[in-house]
């Protein structure tokens, strides 16, 4: 498997570390309630389908990156910076 | 016995080996197989469950039955097929799985209770009594049943692993790969050929076919001398492609040396690729299979088509008489190749009772077939039924054709199944199972070999236009075999009395696999579990279709509707040795050394691991002879005149910025950006389930300017958390941070005399003054730029010093030099644990991911005037119940003074079982300090419970402790020694 990291190009996937669902983007307000903490830290979808994970390039240039794909298939479909996508929803 | 004036063997060569301590003669270019065949030798193996006398099946890869071992000592190699096994000078090959003697084997009793060890046998028998299966039944399971045998010794043969990438791989070099090379290659196209051969060319080698008025060899010869001389082909021959997987990436086994005598060291047998590919053309051929009669596996009995290889390609007639076989045109050809050589041929037998052979000069039987053979150690005839009745055919050799199998095995590999097509009687690839691999010539369906030249332009020429090259014009060459399916009428198994094999390597019988459908197994995944049918190392390559067909008839269905089991990789057997390449001993892992790791090995320290480092474990002097000593002294130096210790693999992090304050505080539960420039302070690190994470301390160099220490175990881990926060969660912070752990060596400094040895190699002395507890700041060592801190993690008056890695080492010679003059000197990995064991500082054994700031006794930490990653979740009630188990320490006091860690807690007076569990112990030392153990752990209440006598039990090493619970800080509690 590869990735294409945005600022390296395609990169095999050891250099990647998988972190999870790209929920962890966004992080609820201090007092936001316990619902909202616990899906935020707890609680996942796990669909047969197109997920959104974050990865880290570590054995790269240490970009956090959005990768869209396929579980199923195992196509990947875009691989973003989380950076960019952090900025704009800020 | 050999052919003349046939094959493509070097008869100038001759080759001498060995089978079985018999020596042997043969030629450059010969396999095992051949060579033996040659020789007359049908006999090769045994069969795994019945041991039954064995020969060759094919002539390839798909080699169910000649199973040989090749090598002596911890080169012996178990399971290499003879087919496969190119012979050298000296080469040394051992028939396996009989005893004591190939030709005599006792256990070949298991033939004659064959009644009793059909399918299920083991299921049903070895039932009862349970105890008995371990003990009894399965060693003598094992021993009778079984292929060749491991060396019992590590293995010494080199492997290697390698990586490639192309625009097109093209796998299988016969008459479609080598066309679709050549389009590509001559188009500029950056090409990998491989092949499992070592001579590329297909069944082009292996038959008589005319290509354009030249032998079908010459022609492959003269197609590869061109690709050869391409710089933009690579070819990869002894080269199996063993799997599909994502994105065009494919695993290939390459054999690099097991076909020469050993080269000497260094040179790898195999190596294990991954070829990465933007574009793949499968031209990967087809598997003859065999046809299912009465003992249809004596030795002499083959495919027609490895009857056909062994003849033309290698010279060789396997048999004196030679009776055919078959339910299809191909296999005549193997009759008529046979008498062009001069090879008596017995008969040919159809099962096709409009079969005809024009100008055929030896016996034809159409409409009839073979239903049984003769001969024991080797084939000495077969019975025919014919429309007239039944007949006897002496012959030593039969080739069987039961009709041809496309190898649609790579394109299944991600889930695909393959397709049936009736007229063909056999399954083919469903068109883009696998992204970018097109299936093309035989392994698709297509037979002949213009069809396939024909098949092989076209996919390179679909792969040249998504690559935008320009398809060069070819004229395709003509082949003199012709397509259309040669007639095949399906003939699965014979019918009759008497064992008729599918599965040759497992031994797997027709009845066997009517038995499964008898018993409900009717699912072919089922009856594969069931009868083991195409289970064995070979997959069942040759048998899988014509026993999906019998199960298919023997539950009133069609194969379509039967299915395929499912294809996995890899397509031919890989060695883990291979897979694992440079995996074993040091390569198992990186290992980083510290700058003083060579002077402390010097020294006579045992080196333990700590993550990927390697840290000294103690500094043993003459005269100890227990680490125990050893630490105790390291102990004294620190508690009494001065200690040194390397610390440089703690995690290092350079923090920068306006905003690195602030990001600081986001990331530790207390607060770093009121801290003074020149100070130091401790932090608490938690992940955003409120478990802690890490700890450290954080130096503030300047202003916009920080330090940051982590744990050795963390250091990663913190760096990408501090990433992720960073770019993901808050990048409005003006912040920038790199790890900066193997550029700076840092020592620890640590006792009473600490300051005095210091003194003596700064450049400007320091005092209490200027250099406090918690300072820190930049000092000159001998006039190099280093940094100092005034941290402590014994307890003791210490420092850490730091300076460029490329001082590291000298650095850490002179303070040990200096140290042992000021009575002190070097201490390791031992003695730190005790020092912090005894001022109750916590390591990972504490902050094990389950524990949280309450629990460590931390909890005021947790500033409540910002927000910090873990805040909201730590304060949930659940992680600040006082109920939980929190810090504690332990002291015996009882008749045992010893203390374990793992060991776990119970009331005095309870029974030590799971329910009445109150916690367990994680790090213990003996206190050479105070004279006695001392233990950290956790304990449910526990400040609570300070001076409560409690049971501590170690149920693995069957020790029982009774101790008392304490405060944790065994040592010095109002920390006065550390302000020194």
């Amino acid at each position: 498997m590869r990735l294409t990291c945005p600022l390296c190009g395609a990169r095999d996937r050891r250099e990647f570390y998988y972190q999870g669902d790209a929920v962890a983007m966004t992080r609820p307000a201090p007092d936001a309630g316990a619902d909202a903490w616990d899906d935020y830290v707890h609680l996942r979808d796990n669909p047969a389908g197109q997920t959104r994970d974050l990865w880290h390039h570590e054995g790269g240039c240490g970009a956090w990156v959005v990768v869209t794909r396929n579980t199923v298939t195992h196509e990947v479909l875009s691989v973003t910076l989380a950076e960019t996508e952090a900025r704009a929803a800020r | 016995m050999r052919v003349d004036g046939k094959g493509l063997i070097d008869r100038l060569k001759p080759v001498r080996f060995e089978f079985d301590t018999i020596g042997y003669g043969g030629y450059s270019g010969d396999t095992v197989a051949s060579a033996l065949l040659a020789n007359g030798q049908r006999l090769m193996g045994r069969s795994f469950k019945y041991h039954r006398p064995r020969g060759v099946l094919t002539a390839g890869s798909e080699e169910p039955s000649a199973l040989v071992t090749i090598g002596r000592g911890s080169a012996q190699e178990p399971n290499v097929r003879a087919t496969m096994q190119e012979i050298f000078d000296g080469l040394e090959v051992r028939s396996q799985n009989a005893w004591p003697s190939l030709h005599w084997d006792v256990m070949a009793i298991n033939d004659l209770a064959w009644p009793f060890l059909g399918a299920g046998f083991y299921y049903k028998t070895f039932m009862w009594p349970p105890a008995f299966w371990e003990k009894l039944y399965e060693p003598i399971i094992r021993r009778a049943a079984g292929l060749g045998g491991l060396s019992g010794r590590s293995n010494e043969d080199t492997y290697e692993k390698a990586y490639a990438f192309c625009d097109l791989l093209i796998i299988g070099g016969g008459p479609t790969g080598l066309m679709a090379a050549l389009v590509a290659g001559r188009a500029g196209a950056d090409v990998i050929l491989a092949d499992e051969d070592a001579l590329l060319g297909g069944r082009l080698n292996a038959e008589t076919y005319v290509i354009d008025g030249e032998n079908g060899s010459d022609w492959a010869a003269a197609a590869v001398a061109e690709l050869r001389g391409l710089e933009n082909v690579r070819l990869m021959t002894r080269t199996t492609v063993t799997g599909a997987y994502d994105q065009g990436t494919y695993a290939a086994l390459e054999r690099v040396t097991g076909h020469r005598a050993p080269p000497g060291r260094g040179a790898p047998l195999e190596t294990f690729w991954r070829i990465v590919a933007k574009h793949a053309i499968l031209a990967a051929g087809a598997l003859e299979r065999p046809v299912a009669f009465a003992n249809n596996d004596r030795p002499g009995i083959m495919t027609a088509g490895a009857v056909r290889t062994y003849l033309n390609r290698y010279g060789v007639s396997p048999g004196q008489s030679v009776a055919v076989f078959g339910n299809n045109d191909d296999a005549h050809r193997t009759a008529l190749d046979l008498v062009e050589a001069g090879v008596e041929v017995a008969g040919l037998i159809d099962s096709r009772p409009d079969a005809q052979i024009p100008g055929a000069d030896f016996p034809v039987y159409a409409g009839a077939v073979v239903t049984g053979s003769a001969g024991r150690r080797g084939l000495q005839g077969v019975t025919v039924q014919g429309p007239r009745g039944a007949f006897r055919i002496d012959a030593d050799c039969l080739a069987m054709s039961g009709g041809w199998n496309p190898t649609v095995h790579l394109t299944c590999h991600m889930n695909g199944r393959p397709t049936w097509r009736e007229d063909i009687a056999s399954f083919v690839p469903t068109p883009d199972s696998i992204p970018g691999l097109k299936a093309a010539g035989a392994c698709n369906g297509t037979f002949g070999t213009s069809e396939c030249f024909a098949a092989g332009y076209d996919a390179a020429r679909t792969v040249l236009k998504e690559l935008k090259r320009k398809a060069p014009r070819v004229d395709l060459p003509v082949g003199s075999d012709t397509d259309g399916g040669f007639g095949i009428t399906p003939l699965w198994a014979v019918p009759g009395k008497g064992r008729a094999w599918l599965d040759f390597q497992n031994d797997v019988t027709v009845k066997d696999i009517k038995q499964a459908a008898t018993e409900n197994f009717r699912s072919v995944e089922h009856m594969k579990r069931y009868t083991t049918q195409g289970m064995a190392t070979d997959q069942g390559k040759n048998s899988n279709v014509a026993a999906l067909a019998v199960l298919a008839d023997a539950t009133g269905r069609g194969i379509p509707e039967t299915g395929t089991t499912t294809f996995r990789p890899p397509y031919a057997p890989v060695a883990i040795a291979a897979m694992g390449a440079g995996g074993q001993g040091d390569g198992f892992a990186p290992q980083r050394f510290t700058t003083s790791h060579q002077v402390s090995v010097a020294m006579g320290a045992p080196m333990i691991e700590a993550g990927l480092w390697y840290r000294p474990s103690y500094f043993p002097k003459a005269g100890e002879t227990t680490w125990r000593q050893s630490c105790d002294r390291e102990v004294a130096y620190v508690r009494e005149t001065v200690g040194v210790c390397d610390v440089s693999t703690l995690g290092k992090i350079d923090i920068q910025g306006p905003d690195a304050g602030a990001f600081l505080d986001f990331v530790y539960t207390n607060t770093f950006s009121t801290l003074k420039t020149g100070r130091v302070r401790y932090g608490l690190m938690l992940r955003e389930d409120g478990h802690v994470m890490d700890d450290g301390t954080t130096a503030r160099l300047a202003d916009q300017h920080f330090v940051m220490t982590t744990t050795t175990a963390a250091a990663g881990n913190v760096m990408r958390h501090l990433e992720f926060v960073h770019q993901v969660l808050r990048p409005d912070l003006d912040v920038r941070f790199m790890s900066v752990t193997e550029q700076w060596a840092q020592f620890a400094v640590a006792g009473p005399r600490s300051r005095e040895l210091l003194n003596e190699i700064l450049d400007t002395p320091i005092d209490n003054d200027t250099w406090p507890f918690m300072a820190c700041g930049d000092v000159t060592v001998a006039g190099v730029a280093g940094r100092l801190f005034r941290i402590s993690f014994s307890g003791e008056h210490a420092y850490e010093i730091a300076v460029p890695a490329r001082y590291g080492e000298s650095l850490f010679e002179l303070l040990v030099k200096r140290a042992e003059s000021l009575s002190g000197g070097a201490y390791g990995m031992e003695a730190l644990n005790v020092l912090r064991i005894e001022k109750g500082h916590i390591t990972h054994a504490e902050i094990h991911g389950r524990t949280t700031a309450f629990d460590i006794g931390f909890a005021r930490m947790i500033s409540t005037k910002k927000d910090c990653i873990g805040q909201t979740m730590a304060a949930r009630d659940g992680l600040v119940n006082p109920g939980r188990e929190r810090l504690v320490g332990m002291k015996p006091v009882g008749a045992v003074k010893e203390l374990t860690a793992g060991a776990h807690v119970f009331e005095k007076d309870a029974s030590a079982i799971r329910v009445n569990d109150q916690g367990y112990v994680t790090s213990v030392a003996f206190s050479p300090t105070l004279g006695h153990f001392v233990g950290l752990g956790f304990v449910k209440r526990g400040p609570e419970r300070f001076g409560e006598v409690m049971r501590v039990v170690d149920h693995l090493r069957d020790l029982e402790t009774e101790v008392e619970i304490c405060d944790p800080v065994f040592f010095d509690p109002e920390g006065g020694r550390t302000r020194g």
